[in-house]
């Protein structure tokens, strides 16, 4: 076994590797960018390097840095997670080259791997059924090629993985624009722009096997996963076994992989991946690491991939052999990330100003690589956290999964957490019977916005009621104690008056929508809620992050996270931000119209800088002038359009004159 | 501390009666509060809306602190007065929490016959000044008013107690440090004027507040000028040029706004000068003062009954309760403030003065506040009495009451008669505020007493022109005597005279108390010097 072990990744993986690491009491090195200095694997790691700057080429994509650090450091093992420096063959001849051990295969296999056109023709001559496609070459063989394969196919960066340079072509006259953008994305990407093609199956899932295999020549299979619910070509949720495969594809499939793997001269936990449908398969590719998604094979098989990697990677033989490996059960993982499925999947930056998972048990896993506090960057990948759930059968898994996605919380940035509820509770996913294509193809109906509803807006309401008058309540009896006046009548939040106690009108926008409600006969323990014309009673039971209300005598269970302006009231799950409309800040929609701009004092007009129709944005000149040898520079006081302009370079304006007149831009 | 034992038993038939009693007049007052809460006529009320403006008590209520107490004065100003229509005299006024801050609030209502200045406009927003001035309330004036009723105006103009004391007040409680802050929300026009004009910080709403001394019509009739009430003293003018006002406001909303923001800067508030200790609620349910209070004001009841219901814990440390039992004396806290209750168990005796007077001067010495709980038909009479001083004594009394310089709280929860409301600290004693119950009755003595007074003089008068007073003859003449006394002595009566500060429910008391004592413990309390004791 090593005795140190660095770690060259970070967020959820490096976590997860650190853990098994420390199990084995094998001591852990993290190394870190300039963004990740606060962050959880730089925490849980023994000792931690700095690399550099954010961007991954100067830290985690930098072999030069990471071998100095596990010199510096003293580690004797480097473990490369996924992504990043996993698959790069020059990283682990360097290792080698340093006397590091590298978890994962030989860099002759990573390389003949890693070229996806001599995969395929090397699966080929191990008798793998490959998908029907062209090996690499210019646009012009390419498109011949295209021609005759027939469309749809799909265009692939040799170097790819991820998604990222791989496009679907349903059209020749569509060839040419995706090859310069696959191209240009695999450059970006990978540093390698070769392409080729591949025919596209249609309705067909993506089954992959994994196998392990050691120095003395053992190779077995953890057999499938099906990741075959993927957006934009990355996957999302990930199960297995996977449904409806039957036992004899599932082992033609197995022994397929493990001949791949013996082919490449493959060592390590790998990957193969294909395409099944129609009883038939299709070798995809080999991944030379481990995966995302390796935990639902982890908890079938109740074995510990990352340990085995160690291990083998030491040079030990396969801890099992393939009939002692026992799976049972039913696995599913989904990937939580920062990204807005409502707007293209757009990735989400921002401070993660509140993270809660549902408290573990030996059925739900979460493996995440943040905690409340952290930022997430536009640096590195969106993945924040992964859940996986166990079931001894797979409606159990399922059943479990919808229960811990509505219990996961995360506010802070937008995330595909609503998605993957929906995707959980669709009958598709119910079936089992999905493709590939199932998300894209379902997109609308998977993100559907919250419906406005009464009841939800009243629950909304009473939550956002419940801590405004509890802060309304701190305030006041804080303002009270400062004045040695500790228990003070003034204090109290129910607008007592002589006769009849008042309310209090107080107003929230919540997805462009104003609900208005009114509060009263406030006291700590609940208060009248009346909203929509109606008189609601609500209880408080308990009050703080955690709220427990009685609405009308139904029971409600939220969560709160206090913004600046506002909060957000987490209600089974989904996050509905409320920001406030009091009467404190409500007369700003009564600033007005227009705004003139006047001389401050008599002056000289010097410069005229804006003409009627010019859009002007707050602070921008609009007249430059000159008094007392002074000048005076006069800036739009809003967003806006000049409507008139009254002054001439030259004019002697009065103090008071108009000098400009602005109109308000709309939603200004 | 012990607790009061009571022997109030809501089975007993007239308990019964009783409550109902009580609780159809509070149903009552309840029921015209509520028509005064409107304010204006719908039409006036509409016109005010249309403009953009938010109404009187709206504005108060974005003013305060959210869902903050409001304790107002004199809701019942003027009632029944002026034709039935001048609701609240035009002026909602009242302490209220601004930024954790208790501040007198005067809010003119202009929906209520634009909000002129009638007598007892005056007089209310006097009272304000007087309660802000004595503890040390900032004041924040709601200006919206026509300035003072000039068809009355030899009742609002010439007197010392007429409008030009408002900013006499103005410019003497900022001699004292006492914040003055106008929001100008409306008219403002000639002595009106002086409102913002004598403020530390005034705000003016744009195209809405004006102030001038003299306004379009006036100017126009004195020379001719024709100019709008806003370029004649709006927002821009007083803002830019003028320097009458310091604040522009772009609405109502906004102008609040912006008067918290002024008091959240105005420095420190004073401290509490008392050892406040964390409130109990009475052990004795408060609901049951309906039941205990008699129907007919002569049936005595111990006055101990409403005390454990008022305090906390229903604790009262009794002083001398053996000696000059009418009077009862001790102390108790409500709502976690120490006070000294003075209390009344009927007639005052000589001893029941003397030992008022002594526990007054305990509390004095102490600082802490005093309570006083009325119902007396006043002083004892008899030549026994007379020649054993009583008149010495209650001066005694009287003198404590007056000089004691702790603030004194006074509630009439029975009858307030002739000299005993005098020791007792009614309204011209200056108590802090001064309350009245539903069934409280108040004059210089009761109604069957005066007309038996006055019909004996009437009689020895006719007697001595040999005249003949038949017994219907004496009952016409008495008649109308008793029901002036009676409908004069009824708490809206008093209360629409600004005789006292409010007809307040039984069961709001202990709060109203509260209120009243956390901010008048926060100014200071002078050292007492009392006047000179006959002894």
């Amino acid at each position: 076994m090593m005795h140190k072990l660095l770690i060259a990744n970070r967020g959820e993986i490096a976590c997860r590797i650190l853990r098994t690491a420390k199990r084995l009491g094998v001591a852990t090195v993290a190394v870190y960018s300039e963004a990740d200095a606060h962050a959880l694997h730089v925490e849980l790691a023994d000792e931690a390097y700095f690399l550099g700057p954010a961007p991954a080429r100067d830290s985690y994509l930098s072999i030069e840095k990471i071998i100095d650090v596990a010199k510096r450091s003293g580690a004797d093992a480097i473990h490369p997670g996924y992504g990043f420096l996993s698959e790069n063959a020059d990283f682990a001849e360097s290792c080698a080259a340093s006397g590091l051990i590298f978890v994962g295969p030989p860099p002759r296999a990573m390389r003949l791997l890693g070229a996806k056109s001599e995969a395929k023709a090397t699966m080929m001559r191990a008798g793998t059924p490959v998908a029907p496609g062209s090996s690499s070459g210019d646009d012009a063989e390419l498109i011949e090629a295209a021609r005759a394969l027939g469309f749809p196919l799909l265009v692939k960066a040799a170097a790819g993985g991820g998604g990222k340079g791989m496009r679907i072509v349903r059209a020749v006259e569509e060839l040419g624009a995706a090859l310069d953008s696959a191209r240009r994305e695999a450059r970006a990407a990978f540093g390698d722009d070769t392409i080729f093609i591949e025919k596209y199956f249609s309705g067909f899932k993506h089954v992959e096997i994994q196998i392990f295999a050691d120095m003395q020549g053992g190779v077995i299979s953890f057999f499938e996963r099906d990741c075959s619910l993927q957006r934009r070509r990355q996957k999302i949720i990930e199960e297995t076994p996977a449904p409806g495969l039957t036992p004899s594809l599932r082992a033609r499939m197995s022994e397929a992989a493990i001949r791949a793997s013996r082919a490449a001269g493959y060592v390590g936990a790998g990957t193969v991946e294909f395409l099944v449908g129609d009883d038939h398969f299709y070798f995809l590719e080999m991944n030379t690491r481990l995966q995302v998604e390796h935990p639902v094979t982890e908890m079938v098989s109740n074995q510990d991939l990352v340990e085995w990697q160690l291990r083998v990677g030491c040079g030990a033989s396969l801890p099992l052999t393939q009939n002692d490996l026992r799976m049972s059960g039913c696995a599913i993982e989904a990937r939580i990330c920062a990204e807005d499925p409502a707007r293209g999947f757009m990735p989400s930056t921002g401070e993660i100003v509140h993270f809660r998972a549902p408290p573990l048990t030996p059925f739900l896993r979460i493996d995440s690589g943040v905690r409340a506090g952290d930022r997430v960057t536009h640096y590195y990948d969106s993945l924040l956290a992964k859940l996986i759930v166990y079931g001894e059968n797979r409606a159990q898994a399922l059943t479990r999964l919808q229960a811990a996605l509505e219990e996961i919380e995360i506010v802070g940035v937008a995330t595909n957490l609503d998605l993957l509820r929906a995707i959980s509770k669709s009958d598709a996913m119910a079936r089992g019977d999905y493709d590939t294509e199932f998300v894209a193809s379902n997109i609308d109906a998977l993100i559907v916005p919250i419906e406005a509803n009464m009841d939800l807006d009243r629950v909304l309401l009473a939550a956002a009621a419940s801590i405004f008058l509890a802060d309304v309540r701190r305030a006041a009896q804080e303002a009270s104690r400062a004045v040695g006046d500790a228990w003070s009548p003034w204090a109290e939040t129910d607008a007592w008056r002589l006769y009849e106690p008042a309310g209090y009108e107080f107003a929230v926008m919540q997805a462009n929508r104003t609900l208005t409600a009114r509060v009263m006969r406030s006291q700590v323990s609940g208060f009248s809620l009346i909203f929509g014309g109606v008189e609601t009673s609500v209880e408080i039971r308990k009050i703080g992050d955690r709220l427990l209300l009685l609405v009308d005598g139904v029971k409600h269970e939220v969560a709160t996270v206090a913004l600046d302006d506002g909060i957000v009231v987490i209600l089974r799950g989904r996050n509905y931000v409320l920001k406030w409309l009091q009467a404190a800040t409500s007369w700003q929609g009564h600033v007005p119209s227009d705004e003139r701009v006047l001389a401050p004092m008599p002056a000289t007009v010097m410069r005229v800088a804006v003409k009627p129709g010019d859009a002007v944005s707050k602070g921008e000149t609009l007249v430059v002038l000159e008094a007392m040898k002074m000048e005076i520079a006069m800036a739009a006081p809003h967003d806006g359009v000049v409507e008139s302009v009254a002054c001439a370079v030259g004019d002697m304006a009065k103090e008071g004159a108009e000098l400009v007149t602005l109109t308000r831009m709309d939603g200004a | 501390m012990p607790r009061l034992d009571s022997l109030v038993n809501s089975k007993d038939a007239d308990y019964a009666k009783n409550f109902q009693f009580m609780a159809e007049r509070v149903a009552e007052l309840k029921r015209i509060a509520g028509e005064i809460r409107l304010g204006g006529d719908e039409a006036a009320r509409e016109r005010h809306l249309a403009r953009g403006k938010m109404p009187a008590r709206q504005r108060i209520d974005a003013l305060i602190d959210p869902m903050s107490p409001f304790l107002e004065i004199a809701p019942f100003a003027a009632y029944g007065m002026y034709d039935g229509r001048v609701a609240a005299a035009g002026v909602v006024a009242g302490v209220g929490r601004v930024r954790g801050r208790e501040c007198m609030i005067v809010a003119n209502d202009a929906t209520v016959k634009g909000g002129v200045y009638f007598p007892l406009t005056v007089k209310k927003h006097l009272r304000a000044q007087e309660i802000a001035a004595q503890n040390d309330l900032p004041c924040l004036y709601l200006v919206d008013s026509g300035g003072a009723n000039l068809t009355s105006q030899e009742d609002v103009f010439p007197d010392r107690d007429h409008f030009g004391r408002i900013f006499y007040n103005q410019a003497m409680m900022s001699s004292r440090g006492i914040a003055q802050i106008a929001v100008v929300m409306g008219s403002c026009t000639a002595g009106g004027a002086y409102v913002p004009a004598m403020s530390d910080e005034t705000i003016i709403v744009r195209n809405e507040g004006a102030i001038f001394l003299a306004g379009p019509p006036l100017v126009k009739a004195a020379t001719g000028e024709v100019v709008s009430a806003e370029e004649l003293g709006g927002a821009d003018v007083h803002c830019r040029r003028s320097g009458v006002a310091d604040h522009c406001a772009e609405s109502d909303a906004h102008a609040l706004q912006i008067a918290r923001n002024i008091v959240g800067n105005l420095g420190p508030a004073g401290t509490t000068k008392a050892a406040v200790r964390q409130p109990a609620e009475p052990y004795y349910d408060p609901a049951e003062i309906y039941g205990l209070l008699p129907q007919d004001p002569r049936k005595q009841f111990d006055i101990r009954e409403v005390i454990a219901r008022l305090v906390d814990a229903s604790e009262f440390d009794e002083f001398r309760k053996l000696y000059g039992p009418s009077l009862v004396t001790g102390f108790a806290h409500i709502h976690g403030y120490p006070v000294g209750i003075v209390a009344n168990n009927g007639v005052l005796f000589p001893e029941s003065a003397q030992k008022g007077a002594h526990f007054i001067e305990l509390c004095a010495r102490r600082k802490t506040p005093l309570l006083f709980l009325h119902n007396t038909t006043g002083f004892i009479v008899g030549a026994k009495y007379e020649s054993a001083g009583v008149a010495k004594e209650g001066a005694k009394m009287v003198t404590a009451v007056a000089t004691a310089a702790v603030p004194k709280l006074s509630i009439i929860v029975g009858g307030s008669f002739g000299a005993g409301n005098y020791a007792m600290c009614g309204r011209a004693y200056s108590p802090r505020f001064l309350w009245m119950w539903p069934g409280a009755r108040i004059g210089v003595m009761g109604g069957e007493q005066a007309a038996s007074v006055l019909t004996r003089v009437k009689r020895e008068a006719m007697a001595k022109r040999r005249k003949d007073f038949s017994a219907a003859e004496e009952e016409e003449f008495a008649c109308p005597i008793r029901e002036q006394y009676e409908r004069q002595s009824i708490p809206l009566y008093s209360s629409a005279r600004l005789w006292d500060d409010g007809v307040i429910d039984p069961l709001d008391t202990r709060r109203t108390i509260a209120l009243a004592l956390s901010f008048a413990l926060k100014a200071p309390i002078e050292e007492t010097r009392f006047g000179l004791f006959r002894m």
